[in-house]
């Protein structure tokens, strides 16, 4: 009778030898444009995702069965936590969570090899071949370094559970494996890269399989950040949800280079121009989550989000190393076969903004991006230990936000192509009304720091544009989306900057009975209360809300102390409302005595709910033609869809079979 | 191979020229960003000292942003009267700082504690902390009788935590 632990060692090496077979086959078929060998590349893409699959649901049958003998439940499973907790636990701890990215690439790997085939035939063999090369390489990660189906012996009677901080909190069960959605997403737009790059051409079939992979990894990245800044908030107990910890910077860098790369598309495909730098941002996309899978997973980095385990850090800083050096040697030996076949003739245009809102986000990136690894680099060098503080990355993103705010504003107010002066005139200024009225409600309601103002204007501007653009309604769907994600865009940054320049916060004492106010709240420390669940207990605050003298809530800051931990961790409470949070988090607590930090944040909940508003607009755009026609038909679509609004003559590369020389 | 090549007429020229201006400005623009990077970054670093680092930095030591570990030392801890501050003194093997807080201590802040305070050093010789860690052991291990929570690797890890920078 085979054990568990071994049934998943096997499957593991066979994805192994599937991937390692399928990454080799692909390129060898792909350079010899053999038919036979993408078959067999194809089927062997399929067996990849189906042993990642039952891999995973191994290991999750023997976290559900309690089966201590595998090394990675006694790790983290217990008998004592709840069902959900137990599921969860995959993704909990570093042996899992490398295994769980296997499967989502494993899954990854299948649909984009089953949906996106047809009409990019000669690509496929090479993007079949560097999905698997990674594939083949997490494979290994999962057969040796990070090897969660060892088998231990004799098996102990119960584990650890998982990480308490992770327990904490419900949004623990989505955070992450959205963020490997949107990581490991990043592989299959580089794959296309790479076959585009090999090939020395790109047709309109793999542009459109490029951008849609990418856009869908861009949402779920886009969903993921936002769910671990309001878990960051929700948990931690500093009010706070984005600290440029180098984690988060880890997710961000992605983010903004794949944001770039949307819109270089673009501009490639209505213009013909862009190809190389298009597909150099696609690459840097992939590159920069390597870099921070390696700074998540191998210890460099204290943060709550990863993990400190630091025996994968070498094998991963290698494949960055060998996904570095093969993408520039790529992108030097083979860009100049990807010919531009036309120009941007105009500065003042849809597409000049374009070129600028690239120029931005490159620049925002090279920003976030030096500032985290700077004191790595010092670190290796010196030995000296420092990190770079907050009021750096403040201070220089700041103004690369507004300017890129007031660019989504700005950009589709003007059409592409040239345009006469006063064409441009009558674009540019209606929008002015929304920005000032934005402003001058602001300072209404208190704005004072300047940065906040510009904000509020470039803001209203944009907003105004993008919703005049939504009212037209003659756009083609994906247009629609965009606009929704423009919407989402802008109320997000607005609502960034007011809740992080307008907040109040006050630490006080209050013995029981005490009140105290903070904003249009007065707090009452009503006593204390301990409450005992299997895997912990709590003791809580109870704290009462009330405004103009009528209750508003009870809120329950708590200090939990779990089974098998040491110390006890704070959970701050948080009463949320459309116009801003209430948000208490204990500092120390006694029986009668209180230590508390209370804050008053305007406008935090738009931030989530703008997010979401992009996330679902990228949704739009991406729903195939197909499936929603007569939507698109009441939008106008199908007109829209086909025929580019500037004169044929311009633009015939939209229309045309191939893009690249041929 | 000149001869093979037309003459390049006026708008190639033309197109040349304003490359030539492009690629001229972005190079100048990426220098001043640099410039501006490297500013920013010098102005904002935190060092991450030892009470011994810090006495060993002299002069330099005022006004920088500075992350001192250490361990509170026992009997230096005075609650404030009426507000939420407290005084106390971090040391280690060689040296002792006097702190300043101004906020709420967190649960666990006692004698003997490993901390990380963030702050900076005035010319008073105090050092005026605006944010208090205490060590966490987040070890799955129940505490074992007469063992100090505090130990290099755990104030090492403490320091290097960017939680709510």
């Amino acid at each position: 009778m085979i054990t568990t632990a071994a049934l998943g060692r096997l499957l593991i090496l066979g994805a192994l030898l599937v991937s390692t077979a399928g990454a080799f086959l692909g390129f060898a078929s792909g350079a010899k444009r053999s038919e036979e060998g993408l078959r067999w590349s194809r089927r062997l893409a399929y067996a990849f995702g189906a042993l990642m699959l039952l891999a995973t649901l191994v290991m999750e049958h023997a976290l559900l069965r309690h089966d201590f003998s595998v090394s990675y439940v006694a790790h983290v499973g217990s008998r004592d936590v709840p069902v959900w907790v137990t599921i969860v636990s995959l993704w909990s701890s570093l042996e899992g969570s490398i295994l769980f990215w296997g499967l989502v690439l494993g899954l990854y790997i299948a649909a984009a090899t089953r949906f996106t085939s047809r009409g990019n035939e000669e690509a496929m063999p090479y993007a079949i071949g560097t999905w698997l090369a990674c594939g083949s390489f997490f494979s290994f990660l999962i057969a040796g370094p990070a090897n969660p189906f060892l088998t231990i012996s004799p098996a102990p009677l119960d584990g650890p559970g998982p990480n308490p901080l992770l327990q904490n909190h419900v949004l623990m069960v989505a955070h992450p494996p959205l963020l490997y959605l949107g990581y490991v997403g990043m592989t299959i737009p580089f794959g296309f890269g790479v076959a585009a790059l090999l090939r020395g051409k790109i047709g309109p079939t793999l542009v459109r399989a490029m951008r849609n992979s990418l856009l869908l990894s861009w949402i779920f990245l886009s969903i993921a950040i936002m769910l671990g800044g309001w878990w960051a908030y929700e948990v931690l107990g500093w009010g706070g949800y984005w600290a440029w910890d180098p984690v988060e910077n880890a997710s961000l860098l992605p983010w903004l280079t794949a944001t770039a790369a949307l819109h270089s598309a673009m501009v490639m495909q209505r213009r013909g121009v862009l190809k190389g730098w298009t597909l150099t941002l696609v690459l840097s996309s992939f590159l920069l989550t390597v870099l921070g899978t390696f700074m998540t997973r191998s210890g460099v980095f204290n943060s709550v989000h990863s993990f400190t385990q630091s025996a994968i850090g070498p094998t991963i800083l290698v494949f960055l190393a060998a996904v570095l050096i093969g993408s520039v040697t790529l992108l030097a030996l083979r860009i100049d076969t990807l010919e531009s076949e036309g120009r941007i003739d105009a500065p003042v245009s849809r597409e000049g903004t374009f070129l600028l809102n690239n120029l931005l986000l490159v620049l925002f990136t090279f920003t976030v991006l030096v500032g985290t690894v700077f004191p790595l680099v010092v670190e290796a060098v010196n030995g000296k230990q420092m990190s770079v503080g907050r009021p750096y990355f403040d201070s220089m993103v700041v103004p690369m936000g507004v300017a890129l705010l007031f660019l989504l504003g700005i950009g589709p107010a003007l059409p592409w192509g040239r345009t006469s002066h006063n064409e441009i005139r009558r674009a540019l200024l209606p929008p002015l009304i929304g920005g000032i009225a934005l402003l001058i409600l602001g300072v209404i309601f208190g704005a004072r720091n300047p940065w906040t103002i510009v904000t509020l204007f470039a803001g209203g501007y944009a907003l105004q544009v993008t919703l005049v653009q939504l009212a037209k309604l003659r756009h083609s769907r994906r247009s629609v989306g965009a606009y929704v994600i423009h919407l989402g865009v802008a109320i997000a940054v607005v609502a960034i900057a007011i809740s992080s320049t307008m907040r109040t916060q006050r630490e006080v004492v209050l013995q029981q009975g005490q009140s105290t106010t903070i904003g249009v709240y007065t707090v009452t420390f009503t006593g204390t209360e301990e409450r005992s669940e299997p895997h912990r207990t709590s003791s809580i605050a109870r704290i009462a809300v009330t405004k103009d003298g009528r209750t508003v809530t009870t809120l329950e800051p708590r200090m939990n102390q779990y089974e098998m931990m040491r110390e006890p961790i704070g959970t701050p409470d948080v009463h949320s409302t459309i116009g801003g949070d209430l948000y208490i988090s204990i500092a120390s607590l006694e029986a009668n005595r209180a230590g508390l930090l209370l804050i008053v944040t305007p406008l935090v909940s738009w931030i989530w709910i703008a997010v979401l508003l992009m996330a679902a607009g990228g949704f739009i755009a991406l729903v195939p033609r197909t499936v929603i026609p007569s939507v698109a038909r009441d939008l106008g679509g199908r007109r829209a869809m086909h025929v580019p609004r500037t004169p044929p003559a311009q633009v015939p590369r939209a229309a045309r079979d191939d893009m690249g020389v041929a | 191979m000149a001869c093979m090549k037309p003459e390049p007429s006026a708008s190639d020229v033309m197109r040349r020229r304003t490359r030539r201006f492009v690629v001229l400005a972005l190079a100048v623009a990426a220098l001043a960003f640099l410039a501006i990077a490297a500013g920013g970054i010098n102005d904002n670093l935190v060092y991450y000292w030892t009470p011994t680092d810090l006495r060993a930095a002299g002069n330099k030591a005022y006004g920088a942003t500075i992350r001192l570990g250490g361990m509170v030392s026992a009997g230096s801890i005075r609650h404030h009267r009426g507000t939420t501050g407290v005084e106390f003194d971090v040391k280690d093997a060689n040296a002792i700082v006097h702190v300043k807080s101004s906020g709420v201590p967190p649960q666990m802040f006692r004698d003997n504690i490993g901390v990380v305070v963030e702050g900076t050093m005035i010319r008073s010789g105090t050092f005026e902390c605006h944010r208090l860690m205490v060590s966490h052991n987040n070890e799955y291990k129940a505490p074992q009788a007469g063992q100090h929570p505090t130990n290099g690797k755990e104030l090492e890890k403490l320091m290097r935590t960017t939680e709510g920078l």
